[in-house]
């Protein structure tokens, strides 16, 4: 088609402009949901607590991604750094990603089991005072706020949506496995086991046991992140894509 | 000096006029439809800030219902036979005020940096939390505000034709704006879907949707009125804007709000999927935001300015096609090395270089408009900026192929190097030529002699080019230090640097860049007291009647 002609026709030239762009993002996006091996078949994963995706939301409100990613490339230095390579399976559940693209802080990937609860509650209330130099904002405030936990049903009913398999029972006892998951002495563990899994961690994790606080449900997050799959018994021709 | 588009015989006019019922019922409609939303987000909402949006909402949607319904009942408005440039206006004092917002929260956020208990650690003061505003009110506030100006002051002056309506753009630059403040007030409280450039929740996005596809039709409508047979270059690129932000913006919002009471929501695609259709989206925000529509500003402010015709009418279509269908491919160079297929990295890598040709056929088509007026580059600032714009949009598109090889992407890719590429388009390219169009067009529309001040105008050129040097130098330090600071090994396999060394080298350069950033807006400020003084300078004297070319017979 002449160009002289398209320049004629407002309407022809926008249809123009968006027949032409759509075809980058076409090509390269929509593969990616029917390619079956985009995303690796592994086992350990699955979706996150009740505690673990309130603490999610809290990382990704605080704007955590703007310093710090949670994606190990296959770089040898980022590996010997971070550890495994982050996998797509990883991150399956994950809505919104979180892979991040900036490092002013360290890779979060696989940060769980790393440090200490106790050390992740006073660092990220006191930076400066456990890592001298480090440029991190202060998030005392997260030890004293009590948790919101009265909306966990509908979030998870959301995802489940947005196809995160959450069974009903699961939505249903949103609210009670948060409190569960951050209390020892609770005698109904077991359940939150066979609901979620054996690699489930259940503890008081701000140390705190008088309320239920957003400090608990991040650190819930920050120490399964990246502990779901167990590389050990990996077929490494699965991730040789 | 509007001839056939104006000239309606008394059928047309009634058939006008009867549309214009028409197309204002619509309107009312859709604003009585997001009054209500308001309303119900007003009730609903468990949290005060999101209360406080539902009122905003049906605040700015019941004033504009009610402004439409006096208009409904004028039996026979009086549309002047001139351009519409009061809307014009408003877009240009928003952009402003969005620019100095954007520019002073982005240096509060280098200073944070550079002096960590600047945070306050009082959870919406920390750096997380207002980094977005820094990015939305610069990209959406300043930028965007800046794009739809004169947007409607070219497609009126190159169509020579009134806009389509006179409610609508209203409506649009209402709307937007609308859209930005709930975005950057909602921030501070944790209000984010945390999808970089495009963190504002559904019940915003929802607003932008409307606002946009009213934008479009506007403009389109608009277009279909002109007295010109072609569409001129200019607005080709104000349209590809328009046309792919609104694609964009559509899928990469994809979303399920758990509830009304509740402004969260969650993304609809997870990880790879997700990651991929954010690059596609953050990328294309660059490509469609941040270059094309600035293009097109540059298409008519340039020319016009520098009294000089474009270079080539045929290397801006190889240039605006090239730009179109490249970089929606390009996106996946963000995610080099990661859990996304090689083969999307690839293509993504090769079609970012091959970017580069359309990305400097711009760039020289935008030089070479300048031969026989260069002289002019030296006395008049304006031009001065547009000319140092397009030397850094230049220098960035090169840097951004360069930077999708692989290779290089290891030692830039997570390191401020990135941040560094992107201010150099931000501050030296979007915003400069903004400024040059900026202080070319608001004398025109205000009807002023000329700017206020020449002398402040080439202050706040300087200030700004040495603040931008200062902060694009700054990051390309760090950001190759510390990426060269990650790799080395000792001799027993340990890595020679911890992660917190790698911080602290940093420390120096985030000092120089907050003071880069500090002149930066030390010069909008002496540019925003030079366009405030323009605005309230007197009005050219009126043109004597008896002057006024008498019609051929």
């Amino acid at each position: 088609m002449e160009h002289a002609k398209l320049e004629r026709h407002g309407m022809a030239f926008a249809l123009a402009v968006l027949g032409v762009a759509a075809i980058g993002g076409f090509v390269e996006i929509a593969p990616l949901f029917t390619i079956e091996n985009t995303v690796e078949q592994v086992d350990g994963m699955r979706p996150y607590t009740p505690l673990e995706l309130a603490g999610r939301d809290i990382y990704v409100r605080e704007g955590c991604y703007a310093c710090h990613s949670q994606m190990i490339r296959t770089l040898r230095s980022d590996v010997d750094r971070y550890g495994h390579f982050s996998l797509a399976a990883e991150s399956m559940y994950d809505h919104p990603h979180q892979w991040g693209s900036k490092r002013t802080g360290p890779d979060l990937a696989r940060i769980g089991g790393k440090y200490s609860d106790d050390w992740h509650v006073a660092h990220l209330e006191r930076p400066r005072a456990l890592v001298p130099g480090s440029v991190m904002p202060g998030y005392a405030f997260l030890s004293q706020t009590r948790l919101e936990t009265d909306h966990l049903s509908v979030a998870l009913s959301a995802l489940s949506r947005a196809g995160v398999p959450y069974s009903e029972e699961q939505i249903a006892l949103a609210e009670f496995d948060a409190f569960s998951q951050a209390d020892p002495e609770a005698t109904y563990d077991q359940d939150l086991f066979v609901r979620y899994g054996e690699n489930v961690q259940i503890r008081d994790f701000d140390g705190d046991p008088n309320f239920l606080s957003e400090m608990d449900a991040l650190v819930a997050y920050l120490q399964m992140l990246g502990t779901l799959v167990n590389f050990d018994n990996i077929d490494a021709k699965e991730i040789a894509r | 000096m509007f001839n056939s588009a104006w000239n309606f015989s008394a059928t047309q006019m009634q058939a006008e006029g009867n549309m214009r019922d028409a197309a204002l019922g619509c309107q009312v409609a859709i604003l009585l439809l997001l009054f209500a939303f308001g309303v119900l987000i007003f009730g609903m909402a468990d949290q005060g800030i999101f209360s406080l949006h539902g009122f905003l909402i049906a605040l700015v949607a019941g004033f504009g219902a009610l402004k439409l319904i006096d208009k409904l009942t004028d039996p026979d408005p009086i549309i002047p036979l001139e351009y519409k440039d009061d809307v014009i206006k408003f877009g240009v004092l928003a952009c402003f005020l969005w620019g100095l917002i954007g520019f002073t929260i982005g240096d509060v956020l280098a200073w944070q940096l550079a002096i960590p208990s600047w945070n306050g650690d009082l959870s919406w003061s920390n750096f997380g939390r207002i980094r977005p505003i820094h990015t939305t009110a610069v990209i959406f506030g300043f930028g965007g505000n800046a794009l739809i100006a004169t947007s409607f002051y070219v497609v009126q002056r190159t169509s020579r034709a009134r806009l389509a309506s006179e409610t609508l753009p209203w409506l649009v630059v209402g709307g937007y704006n609308l859209f930005v403040l709930l975005a950057v007030t909602g921030y501070p409280f944790g209000i984010t879907q945390s999808k970089e450039y495009a963190e504002p929740e559904w019940y915003a996005d929802l607003i932008l949707l409307i606002t946009w596809v009213a934008y479009l039709y506007l403009y389109l409508k608009t277009l279909a009125r002109r007295a010109e047979p072609h569409i001129y270059v200019a607005n080709w690129y104000y349209l590809g804007f328009i046309v792919v932000i609104a694609m964009l913006h559509v899928v990469n919002n994809l979303a399920i709000p758990i509830s009304f009471s509740n402004p969260k929501s969650y993304p609809l695609f997870a990880g790879v999927q997700d990651a991929m259709t954010q690059w596609w989206y953050g990328h294309n925000a660059v490509g469609f935001l941040l270059t094309a529509g600035f293009l097109g500003m540059m298409y008519y402010f340039l020319p016009k300015a520098s009294g000089r015709p474009i270079y080539s009418y045929r290397m801006s279509i190889m240039g605006f096609w090239g730009i179109t269908f490249l970089y929606l491919w390009a996106g996946s160079h963000h995610l080099h090395y990661t859990a996304l297929p090689d083969w999307v990295q690839y293509l993504g890598m090769t079609m970012s270089i091959i970017l580069l040709v359309p990305s400097w056929g711009s760039v020289f088509n935008g030089l070479l408009t300048l031969n026989g007026a260069w002289d002019k580059v030296r006395t008049d600032p304006a031009i001065r900026f547009m000319m140092v714009a397009i030397l850094f949009y230049g220098l960035a598109t090169f840097e951004g192929s360069f930077l999708a090889i692989r290779p290089v992407n290891t030692l830039s890719h997570y390191t401020d190097w990135t941040v560094g590429h992107v201010h150099a388009g931000a501050l030296g390219w979007v915003a400069f030529i903004t400024f040059g169009a900026m202080y070319k067009m608001v004398p025109w529309i205000w009807k002023r002699e000329g700017i206020y001040s020449l002398r402040l105008e080439a202050w706040h050129f300087w200030f700004a080019l040495g603040g931008t040097l200062i902060y694009v130098g700054a990051m390309w330090n760090s950001g190759i230090t510390q990426s060269l600071m990650w790799q080395p090994y000792e001799p027993s396999g340990a890595f020679t640097y911890a992660f917190i060394d790698t911080v602290d080298a940093m420390i120096p350069y985030y000092w120089m860049r907050a003071i880069g950033g500090l002149l930066y807006l030390i010069g909008a400020l002496i540019g925003a007291y030079n366009i405030y003084m323009t605005v309230r300078g007197a009005d050219l004297p009126a043109p004597d009647p008896r002057a006024r070319p008498l019609p051929a017979e």
